[in-house]
């Protein structure tokens, strides 16, 4: 069970969120102007990090409420939580030794 | 007090060779799939001159992990061709390999709970049936003949409404389905290298060469990935993308029990598949962990979900005991199909994403992937699982279709 602290409420279980997946995927300013492959790419291509991964969270059973977190994804560390208007921190190479 | 002399060590089932320093194809990953494919480049293509390179122990990842449930009644006409293809081959390869993995045919039954579910399931059992797999719809009562110990009331939660069964499907014993294949994969030529990590990819031109290790530098005519949850970590360092996520997914057993459970029972609707396993302990999976992981763990209320699932739809087991948890790592498409064939770089091949199913499909996997290799295209089978279809629409969406807790 991760302890995840929500910008608002503080920190709670897992439980009471949901994943949203890789943070920072803008949709695309021009849809129409991409090609099939360019689509793809932001449909359904997300980085797969071994390591510090940063991703969206909902407080789905708190203030519902989305906000990033950076996880490092072998040790499940939560290395940053920030709002949706904060650009995302930059850290030194956390994790430790990989 | 004199000490009895210990035994001989019984015979090795494969040797430990040293990398040579060029193969005409390199695998990497000696998992389940990537064992397969090597026993079939040598059987079926005649091509010996290769290695299967393992970072770590010979079916020591996801092989090691998995709920052994072979079945093959997926909806599409593409899935139900490849694990149909694949459940063929597993029923002839304890004799082909003269090798007795306990392959079990049992039984499936996949429990309908809703309205949704039973229309799912006849939708399901009737395509299983124009694609030439056993399937049939079974009602509450028909359950209850073929596994007495499901809970059919109707005074649960989740009633079972009614189920589909297939009754080729089964488990079979995931280790030795990994050594039978190490074993004559070695005796045909293959060297099998544990210990041994792809840490970068040589490259002439836009053409992979050659890949680098922690045991040094190795040429190759071509270069197929088998890693499941570490797809991505490799696609990396050869520098293309996948469209995969790896998560984590949890397994448990209890301790050991008197047979009591006849067959194997997953449900999507409440999520836990259980089977009972030859030594007797009680095997129980559900979906994955919803976050991104590489740990090989997941988080306990995952386990509390599953175990309240089954006790419901086993009140037998309520006085068992969880004895082990662990977690594996899988790669999971947007389509949760999986990805065999090409790559945008040259003479590399790529078999992933078969997130939480793919130990059922080991052999045929095996069986594509070493057509691919060997051949540079697609085998029919696995023509529809390019990687392309994610640019050209033509997904093969088994997510919630397939039966299978995603």
């Amino acid at each position: 069970m991760l302890l995840i602290t929500c910008p608002w409420c503080g920190p709670r279980d897992e439980t009471e969120y949901h994943y949203g997946g890789q943070a920072h995927v803008p949709h695309p300013e021009n849809p129409a102007e991409l090609t099939d492959e360019q689509w793809a790419e932001y449909v359904f291509y997300r980085d797969n990090a071994k390591g510090p991964f940063a991703e969206r969270w909902s407080h789905s059973t708190g203030c519902r409420r989305w906000f990033n977190v950076v996880r490092d994804t072998v040790t499940n560390e939560v290395l940053a939580v920030y709002r949706l208007d904060e650009p995302r921190p930059q850290l030194p190479q956390a994790g430790g030794t990989r | 007090m004199t000490a009895e002399p210990l035994p001989e060590h019984p015979d090795f089932l494969w040797r430990n060779p040293e990398p040579r320093s060029s193969y005409d194809v390199i695998i990497v990953g000696a998992g389940g799939h990537g064992l397969a494919t090597a026993y079939y480049l040598a059987k079926n293509h005649g091509i010996t001159n290769v290695a299967v390179l393992e970072k770590g122990w010979l079916a020591g990842g996801n092989m090691a992990r998995n709920t052994t449930i072979i079945r093959s009644n997926y909806l599409w006409d593409e899935s139900a061709a490849i694990y149909e293809h694949a459940l063929k081959l597993w029923e002839r390869l304890p004799e082909e390999l003269d090798y007795d993995f306990l392959f079990s045919q049992r039984g499936v039954l996949n429990l309908a709970h809703t309205l949704q579910d039973v229309r799912e399931g006849v939708r399901r059992a009737n395509a299983n049936r124009l694609n030439g797999v056993d399937a049939e719809w079974l009602e509450p009562d028909e359950i209850a003949k073929v596994c007495p110990i499901v809970n059919v009331s109707s005074n649960t939660r989740y009633p079972v409404l009614g189920g589909t069964f297939q009754p080729r499907a089964g488990i079979a014993k995931h280790d030795h389905v990994a050594w039978a294949l190490a074993r004559r994969a070695d005796e045909l030529g293959v060297d099998l290298i544990q210990g041994c990590e792809v840490t970068g990819f040589l490259k002439d031109g836009d053409r992979v060469v050659g890949v680098d290790t922690n045991r040094g530098r190795i040429h190759a005519g071509r270069v197929g990935l088998a890693a499941a949850g570490h797809s991505s970590v490799l696609a990396e360092r050869a520098g293309i993308r996948l469209p995969v996520q790896s998560h984590p997914l949890q397994a448990l057993v209890s301790e050991l029990h008197e047979p009591v459970h006849p067959t194997v029972v997953m449900s999507n609707h409440v999520h836990v598949y259980v089977s009972q396993a030859h030594k007797g302990e009680l095997v129980m999976g559900a979906g994955v962990d919803s976050y991104n992981g590489y740990g090989q763990r997941g988080s306990f209320h995952v386990i509390e979900q599953q175990m309240a699932a089954a006790v419901e739809l086993f009140p037998i087991f309520a006085r068992a005991h969880v004895l082990r948890t662990w977690g594996g790592i899988v790669d999971v498409t947007p389509d949760a199909s999986p990805i065999i064939g090409t790559t945008p770089v040259e003479n590399l091949y790529v078999n992933c994403g078969w997130g939480t199913g793919g130990f059922k499909a080991t052999p045929a996997a095996g069986w594509t992937f070493a057509h691919t290799l060997a051949t540079g295209e697609p085998h029919p089978l696995n023509a529809p699982f390019a990687l392309e279809r994610f640019s050209t629409g033509a997904l093969i969406d088994e997510h919630g279709a397939a039966a299978v807790a995603h």
